[in-house]
């Protein structure tokens, strides 16, 4: 089972490993691309949304935690230094080292998921939750109320992709546990780090989008 | 005898009975069979709505259907045939089927993702379907706001999730081709080399991977502000209604190209090799394909003429728009080049092609009328649109789709359809549809708006002459649903390649095995190298 040479056999499409991850590699990379643009409606939306309302978005800006933002900024970007760690150590045959960084990738993950359910418990408490129980003083309130329903959604689906994530690395955790990977094949931890900065860099454009407008204006 | 002949060795369709060899096969063929199935069941469905429409519209009054049930059967007829008909018809059926054997490979990249795609396409046909019957959607099927999200009282919010779902399988099918094009072709067969058939669905893919995510998210939005109340689209609390039609149409009108490219590559394979030259200019057609890709992308502002968007905007779509002709023209002047001297076969699936290439162009040059922004102003709304674009998804998407099942029926099945039968059924198919829609044109110019259940009595007689057409049109989809099924058992045994055809999923047996080909072909010619054509010519 831990042949170390071909732990895996190729599937029978392809004619040989190289060809297998080459596909690999370019199928993430095109699922990414569907996701840039799966996001890219929201980003939108956002955009549009605070040209209209410039001043209520100021407003609704000076709600926001930037504090917890920051920390789960550099929490993430931690992550992601993690997980090009592991793949590089599966790359050299580490599967020790690897299965940590993998692990430590998913507990910064975790992490990040567990500041942000705190922040979205503070917005609740604050009647900041769009909907029936929002509540807003002053003239600029349903926008202020347009400006967290794009939050919710916009941080909402980036966290579904965090969950995704974790569950991926499982998967990937799991399988350098028995001995699957080795120099020559370590193709699918690569293309899941692909996955993780991806969604890593998401985040960096949500971070000043949702959290810094304030300060500038 | 002749009757084994066809299934002697194995081959896909004979490699295993169970239920279980089918629905979790890998086999992109047999996943391409479960994809026809299921897409003939919907056009029925699709075209069912259509009857009750065309049967209402035959008195000027209003006699079968009330207002709100009208509203609902046009809603149903465009989501029905668009989203589970002519989006998956062709790239999901006969690309399924086609790309791994003409770029020589056993199987598409992701196997599993692919039987994935299916899976998720019935499960979002599902949810829509029980949208459909459990009150149906009276939005038309662009779900515009505020209407689809503050005013319709009809099912909105599963049917958003149902095509928010189907979309995904449109993407993994698009991904899958990219894929499978960039990484599996054979040794020799270089990027011009491939069939423009390959091209084509290549584009299509681009289009499928970059356009869907934003249809996807634009109703999971809508979904959500339906269901919350909340959300970005109600000018009633800030939102902006405008922004729901840029969103949808960045889809949608790509989505035109998602139906009409493969149907282009089906006729470039079918007039090949009926007049049995290589295309002209072949890499002018193979680049035509991406650039109508690529334009596709740019113009969805001339759907928004008359919604309030800038003049300035509107200039630059119907600019941009009118570019998408050139393409266009490019691939019709190229075909028609190739017919010139060749030496013509009248088969079905060139009686097909040629209906593509009249009534695309047709529906093509009425397009141009309305990209122009004043004449825009005037059909807007009206059974012009309906009629044009109908020309292209019906006139052009359904005819290459026809021209393709026939094309290739020997190589699925391995039999013959009966030739007279099917050439009698295009014909009919051809009257019928003209019938049906070109009255429509001049119904739109006098000033009938579309989406109306009753109108003044003086468009009687063209509404009387299109239902007529329609009745037609659907004997001509009659016919073919019959002989094809009678074939299986009864046509005659085709032989690996009837057609005398050169791309490479004719250089193995009928029906093929499942590796596709005994060994991998090694590839030394472009597509189209047909033999001894001075020869023949010469006698
Ligand atoms: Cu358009």
């Amino acid at each position: 089972m831990s042949d170390h040479a071909h732990p895996t056999p190729v599937a029978h499409q392809f004619d040989d490993r190289e060809q297998q991850t080459e596909v690999g590699r370019l199928g993430m990379w095109l699922f990414l691309a569907t996701e840039i643009l799966f996001f890219g409606g929201l980003f939108t939306a956002y955009l549009v949304m605070r040209w209209k309302w410039p001043e209520a978005f100021a407003v609704a800006n000076s709600k926001m935690d930037v504090t917890l933002g920051a920390i789960n900024t550099a929490v993430l970007l931690t992550s992601s230094l993690t997980m090009a760690l592991g793949v590089r150590a599966a790359q050299l045959g580490r599967g020790k080292g690897s299965f940590a960084l993998i692990i430590a990738t998913m507990v910064f993950g975790l992490a990040f998921l567990g500041i942000k359910a705190v922040e979205y418990a503070r917005k609740f408490q604050e009647g900041l939750f769009p909907g029936p129980g929002f509540v807003f003083e002053g003239a600029t309130g349903r926008q202020v109320e347009t400006f967290f329903s794009l939050y919710f959604m916009m941080t909402g689906l980036h966290a579904l992709h965090m969950v995704v994530g974790i569950g991926i690395l499982t998967v990937i955790a799991a399988m350098i546990r028995r001995g699957r990977f080795s120099p020559d094949y370590y193709a699918p931890v690569e293309i899941s780090g692909l996955y993780w900065h991806f969604v890593d860099i998401i985040w960096i454009f949500l971070f000043p989008l949702l959290y810094l407008i304030h300060p500038h204006l | 005898m002749s009757h084994e002949t066809a299934v002697e060795g194995t081959n896909y369709l004979n490699n295993g009975y169970s239920l279980r060899s089918w629905f979790l096969t890998t086999d992109h063929k047999r996943i391409a069979i479960l994809y026809l199935f299921t897409i003939v069941l919907f056009f029925f469905v699709g075209g069912s709505f259509a009857v009750l429409m065309r049967l209402e519209l035959m008195s000027p009054q209003g006699t079968l259907v009330q207002a709100e049930t009208y509203n609902k059967l046009f809603t149903m007829h465009g989501i029905v045939m668009i989203f589970f008909f002519l989006i998956p018809s062709i790239p999901a059926v006969l690309g399924n089927f086609l790309i791994p054997m003409m770029v020589g490979a056993r199987d598409l990249a992701f196997p599993r993702l692919n039987l994935l795609s299916w899976y998720v396409f019935v499960a979002g046909a599902s949810v829509t379907l029980f949208a459909l019957v459990t009150g149906g959607l009276d939005t038309g099927w662009t779900f515009y706001t505020p209407f689809s999200t503050s005013y319709s009282n009809t099912r909105v919010v599963p049917a958003m999730v149902g095509i928010f779902i189907t979309g995904f399988s449109s993407i993994l099918t698009g991904l899958n081709f990219i894929v499978t094009v960039h990484k599996m072709r054979a040794p020799g067969l270089t990027w011009f080399r491939l069939p423009l058939f390959v091209w084509s669905l290549y584009a299509t893919s681009l289009v499928m991977v970059l356009a869907t995510p934003v249809l996807a998210i634009t109703v999971a939005m809508v979904a959500f502000e339906r269901a919350t109340g909340i959300g970005i689209f109600n000018p009633a609390i800030g939102g902006d209604p405008l922004l729901f039609q840029h969103l949808f149409w960045f889809y949608s009108h790509p989505a035109v190209y998602i139906m009409i490219l493969p149907a282009m590559g089906v006729v470039s394979e079918v007039i090949a090799t009926f007049s049995r030259k290589e295309v002209f200019g072949y890499r002018f057609v193979a680049a035509a394909s991406l650039a109508i890709a690529v334009y596709g992308f740019l113009v969805w502002g001339h759907h928004m003429f008359v919604s309030g968007q800038s003049v300035y905007a509107g200039l630059v779509f119907s600019i941009l728009s009118y570019l998408v002709a050139i393409p266009s023209a490019v691939k019709v002047f190229n075909w028609t080049a190739t017919l010139y001297k060749g030496q013509i076969w009248f088969q079905t699936p060139l009686l097909y092609a040629f209906g593509f290439i009249g009534l695309f162009t047709i529906g093509g040059l009425t397009g141009l009328f309305l990209a122009a922004m004043a004449v825009d102003v005037h059909l807007t709304d009206t059974y012009f649109i309906v009629a044009h674009f109908h020309y292209i998804m019906v006139g052009g998407a359904v005819m290459g789709f026809m021209a393709g099942i026939h094309y290739w029926w020997p190589k699925i099945t391995g039999r013959l359809y009966p030739e007279g039968w099917a050439k009698f059924s295009a014909l009919v198919l051809f009257v019928g549809f003209n019938l049906t829609f070109f009255p429509q044109f001049l119904l739109g110019y006098l000033g009938m708006p579309r989406r109306y259940y009753h109108y003044p009595p003086e468009f009687q007689v063209l509404n009387v002459l299109s239902t007529a057409g329609a009745s037609i049109l659907g004997v001509g989809y009659l016919i073919p649903l019959i002989y094809l099924l009678w074939s299986l058992k009864r046509g005659k045994v085709a032989g690996a390649n009837p057609w005398g055809a050169t791309t490479l999923e004719w250089q193995t047996a009928s029906p093929p095995i499942t590796q596709n080909f005994p060994t991998t072909p090694v590839v030394t010619s472009g597509s189209y190298e047909f033999p001894a054509l001075e020869e023949v010519h010469s006698e």
